[in-house]
């Protein structure tokens, strides 16, 4: 298993992985929206949470078609399905190397964004904890996602009509953390309800992704 | 080890292919599957390595034991030929030392560390069937292992399947070229296939047609 994370972490990293697609796109549309909606510094601090919120969802969504369509398409699928590993591990596995090489670097870009939207400051460790709480949901659902769509040929479309519904609710509670945090309310709250989306998918999609990969691998 | 095989059936995009295959399989004994396109060559390797479950009988527990090697070697192209292997071992519990014997047995020295997209579809092959030797199971399902290979990496191969067999491996070789252990029993898939229109029992796809 830990050979496997190391081997997705090197496969990211070098050419071809991907790794920072997701990260540039976050960037590139948090710079890209105060262009677009101009100086105004208020307007800009009450859309931050949803901007930034609503950039990391995409960033993620951008780069799930990878966790398992690579493996698919070299037939390492198929031998990691008959290695002496329980497949729910694969896929676990699979969705924490796409936590850490998009997730992780989300959430330690996020401050820096959000200063350049002019997010409060009492709001700023709200966004990265409600990050680092939501976004292991977007990987583990993302990876369900890809689980689902990894016989079809360029599913990307397929993927983001199922998946986009499924992150709603940590859209919803996450940004909600941020806004009420900007507005100094108390945002536990929602954080913990994010929390909570996130703790349920990561122990039960697992399952329900490799029941889905067995079905697709016959 | 012994395994037997009774009355397999199988199935492909919910289409019977293979139906009542039995046979049994040793140590030390190799099959040679042969048959047309389309006879269910792969998908009777698959079945038998678990990948799809059978529609009728009993595949004896083959997919516990057995290692696939496809037409998709699972190579990684960013990864070089010492870490693609190294990664199997570690995945598949290797003893210590079973990387190099691969990269010997298959003449990858030179290539070592050379990343695996820019081997040529030989080279490519020959990382592909060195994974089998850093495996520990003991039944190789090899379909159609020749392929891109030259006549002196053909000649290698027969030479790791008889050191393979010698040792108390088994395998099951779907293959159209005549390379094969001596020795080896030959099963025509042509025999076994399933008549047309046979629904398959059990199969995923039934309720929807």
């Amino acid at each position: 298993m830990i050979a496997l994370l190391r081997r997705d972490l090197r496969l990211a990293l070098r050419s071809g992985g991907g790794f920072g697609l997701a990260l540039g796109f976050f960037f590139i549309l948090c710079v890209l929206v105060p262009l677009g909606v101009g100086p105004d510094g208020p307007t800009l601090g009450r859309i931050a949470p949803g901007v930034l919120w609503v950039g990391a969802l995409l960033a993620c969504l951008l780069s799930l078609d990878r966790i398992f369509a690579l493996d698919a398409e070299d037939g390492a699928l198929d031998l990691l399905a008959t290695a002496p590993l329980p497949l729910e591990g694969v896929v676990i596995v699979k969705a924490l190397a796409h936590w850490l090489t998009t997730g992780l670097p989300l959430v330690a870009l996020a401050p820096v964004l959000g200063l350049m939207l002019n997010l409060p400051m009492a709001a700023q460790p709200w966004l990265v904890a409600s990050l680092m709480v939501g976004t292991p949901a977007l990987s583990v659902i993302g990876a369900f996602g890809a689980a689902l769509t990894v016989g079809v040929r360029r599913g990307g479309l397929l993927l983001s009509l199922l998946v986009l519904p499924l992150y709603v609710p940590s859209l919803v509670f996450g940004a909600e953390v941020v806004r009420r945090a900007a507005g100094g309310l108390d945002p536990a709250t929602p954080l913990l309800l994010g929390g909570a989306i996130s703790a349920g998918a990561v122990a039960i999609l697992p399952f329900a992704a490799a029941a889905a990969l067995r079905i697709n691998l016959r | 080890m012994e395994i037997r095989v009774r009355d397999l059936g199988c199935a492909r995009g919910g289409r019977a292919v293979i139906a009542h295959l039995s046979f049994d399989l040793a140590s030390g004994e190799a099959i040679i599957l042969r048959g047309p396109n389309g006879s269910g060559k792969t998908t009777l390797l698959r079945t038998l390595a678990g990948l799809q479950p059978p529609t009728a009988g009993d595949a004896g527990g083959m997919a516990a034991q057995a290692v696939y090697a496809g037409h998709a070697d699972g190579v990684k192209s960013a990864l070089s030929v010492a870490e693609n292997l190294g990664f199997w071992a570690e995945v598949l519990g290797a003893r210590a030392g079973a990387v190099e014997g691969a990269i010997g047995a298959f003449g990858l020295q030179g290539l070592r560390e050379r990343p695996a997209g820019w081997l040529s579809a030989g080279q490519r092959r020959r990382l592909g069937l060195a994974r089998l030797l850093v495996d520990p199971r003991p039944v190789w399902l090899l379909d159609e292992p020749t392929v891109s290979l030259d006549a002196a990496a053909v000649g290698t191969l027969e030479g790791v399947i008889a050191r393979h067999l010698a040792a108390g491996g088994a395998a099951i070789i779907a293959t159209h070229v005549a390379a094969g252990p001596a020795g080896a029993r030959v099963i025509d898939l042509g025999a076994h296939a399933a008549r047309p229109g046979q629904a398959p029992r059990g199969a995923f796809d039934e309720a929807v047609g």
